[in-house]
């Protein structure tokens, strides 16, 4: 049995099926991320003033990816413009580019991006014991000027195994800058720049510690945001390059031998799926990256 | 709305960004002081033209192959 208006366009509609059903299908995943961007706006609108974090994401490697998505989207519709013009050579190479470009995202993401999270630690100190560790957080100061006090001390962890070892009497973390010289004026702002941890070391003994996280989803409302939308979104990136792969093996050829404009079809609607994808991330980097 | 159409929505939108980059990165270096953010802005404005260029050239083309409505 064969599938009607595959190719064709339907009477009724004035557009062929797979068309009208990527457009339904979109806009669901635009009430999909829309809620979740919705979330992340009351959460951040919600925070207390200083609480929300800044700079803790790598903007020249976000920056990176930004521009690999968007190139994937010019080689995306290359690819279905040379399908148009009957260059399959032409669409195979585009095809190629698109996947790779869609590769180097993900591995940038998974390989590089979200492994840092994962080794870098936030030790909150319980209230007793905040003064003890004064000369990390400058809070005498930060009281002095209204400002409200630290409560969080974070780096890179040094000793991960006084994590699980009830035996290792004090976490050993490689402080981030801010750590180094709270008391700096120039401290007391958020900043926007990615600072890697310094090898200053600090002792911070266990019984004085209220919870230890690392920057995960659990961390903070921030960190849940960044991992729900980026993870939704890392998902329909690695959707499309499956697809893509399917578009570009020896199958597609023997369709396009079979009926060009029937491939050409498929691919614009991947396409259009793949410009989504991508116009999310044109929202997701500067929010999250930027502001 | 057709690939093209939506490629064209797509490019403005990364026009769009590539600006906001480039203010921002302005801003960075008057805040921050780290007159490195300025190559990065001239950069971004530079992305920004390059994408406007690309846009009109994308245009004209898929309007001269009137094969793609």
């Amino acid at each position: 049995m064969e599938i009607p208006y595959t190719i064709s366009t339907r009477p009724d509609t004035g557009l062929w099926n797979a068309k009208i059903g990527i457009w339904l299908f979109l806009a669901s995943e635009v009430m999909l991320f829309g809620g979740l961007f919705s979330a992340y706006i009351f959460l951040r609108l919600d925070a207390q003033p200083g609480e929300w974090p800044h700079g803790l994401l790598n903007v020249p490697v976000g920056t990176m990816n930004t521009a690999i998505l968007i190139m994937s989207s010019v080689t995306v519709v290359l690819a279905w413009a040379a399908l148009k013009m009957r260059r399959y050579r032409a669409y195979w190479w585009y095809m190629l580019a698109t996947i790779m470009c869609g590769i180097i995202f993900l591995v940038v993401k998974l390989y590089y991006e979200w492994p840092q999270k994962f080794e870098h630690y936030g030790i909150f100190i319980k209230p007793g014991a905040l003064e003890k560790y004064e000369r990390y957080l400058g809070n005498n100061r930060r009281t002095e000027k209204g400002m409200e006090p630290r409560i969080e001390i974070s780096g890179h962890l040094h000793n991960p195994e006084a994590l699980k070892d009830p035996n290792v009497k004090e976490y050993e973390i490689g402080l981030d800058p801010v750590f180094v010289d709270p008391n700096n004026p120039a401290n007391d702002r958020p900043h926007f720049l990615y600072a890697p941890p310094t090898d200053h070391i600090a002792k911070i003994e266990k019984e004085d510690v209220e919870r230890i996280d690392s920057f995960g989803p659990w961390h903070s409302a921030y960190f849940a945001s960044y991992f729900t939308i980026t993870g939704l979104h890392g998902a329909h990136v690695l959707a499309g390059v499956l697809v893509f792969i399917y578009m570009w093996l020896p199958v597609s050829k023997k369709l396009y031998q079979r009926n060009p404009e029937h491939l050409a079809n498929r691919v614009e609607v991947c396409g259009l799926f793949w410009h989504f994808v991508d116009l999310v991330w044109i929202f997701v980097f500067p929010l999250f990256y930027l502001l | 709305m057709s690939l093209k159409a939506f490629h064209i929505v797509f490019v403005i939108f990364s026009t769009l960004l590539a600006l906001g980059v480039g203010g921002w990165c302005i801003w960075v270096n008057l805040v921050e002081g780290a007159p490195v953010y300025l190559a990065g802005a001239v950069a971004s404005f530079g992305s920004a033209l390059a994408l406007v260029i690309y846009g009109v050239w994308f245009y004209r083309k898929m309007k001269r192959l009137r094969i793609i409505t």
